[in-house]
């Protein structure tokens, strides 16, 4: 699936995207596969509750399933306006 | 009804102009114009740099002044957003909403404003003497947000 990063996560992870080959049931599982993988996503996941999710474009929780999703994005709150 | 999100600047008059086009049934308009400001706490800023994400946010735009439709007796409304880099004293966002009556027009465009701060997908990036530094989310915006639930 598509794994797009904004803002400082995406500064953290060094990438705005990347196509990951997981079998990861939850964004929680996908999170804890990406760290496992290298320091720079334990560096950008550090802290969980400074991170929002977004599901195929809606925001989602990190218990969410990633049956069919095809898009995740992780960024920090936003910021608009 | 329309959502903008654009590296362009825009003109609040000539906007408002084309909302009341050949209206005369238009009670209130309401807008509301967000700018870059010099300062960052203490800090003065050269410059603001605005990420969205693209697809997201014009789909939770959509969302959202759909809501205020639903929420308000809306004639006319309108969003629009600007991404890129911006200087001190340019124009960030545009908030237009038209009602029958004044209260739903400063109601739903002080909704859709809660809304931007802390739901669509932006996010703002500071420049200073001291280096670049990402702008917080504030609670207080979760605050102003959990009046409309």
């Amino acid at each position: 699936m598509d794994v797009l990063y904004f803002a400082w996560v995406r500064e953290r992870v060094g990438k705005p995207r990347e196509v990951v080959a997981t079998e990861a049931k939850t964004v929680a599982d996908l999170v804890d596969e990406l760290i496992a993988r290298e320091e720079r996503y334990a560096v950008a996941f550090e802290d969980m509750s400074t991170i929002r999710v977004a599901l195929d474009q809606e925001l989602a929780e990190l218990s969410a399933p990633l049956t069919g999703v095809r898009e995740v994005a992780f960024f920090p709150p936003m910021t608009g306006g | 009804m329309a959502v903008r999100v654009q590296v362009s600047d825009f003109d609040m008059g000539a906007e408002v102009a084309l909302l009341r086009r050949g209206r005369t049934d238009l009670g209130a308009v309401v807008t509301f114009t967000g700018l870059v400001r010099d300062l960052a706490g203490d800090n003065p800023i050269s410059a603001m740099e605005l990420e969205h994400y693209p697809g997201m946010t014009e789909k939770s735009l959509e969302a959202i002044e759909a809501e205020a439709q639903r929420r308000w007796p809306l004639q006319a409304s309108l969003i629009i957003h600007r991404h890129g880099r911006l200087a001190p004293g340019d124009q960030i966002v545009l908030v237009a909403t038209a009602s029958p009556h004044r209260a739903a027009a400063f109601e739903s465009a002080e909704f859709l404003m809660d809304y931007l701060k802390s739901r669509a997908p932006f996010w703002k990036k500071e420049e200073t003497g001291r280096g670049d530094s990402w702008v917080d989310a504030r609670e207080t915006d979760e605050d102003a947000l959990s009046r409309w639930r």
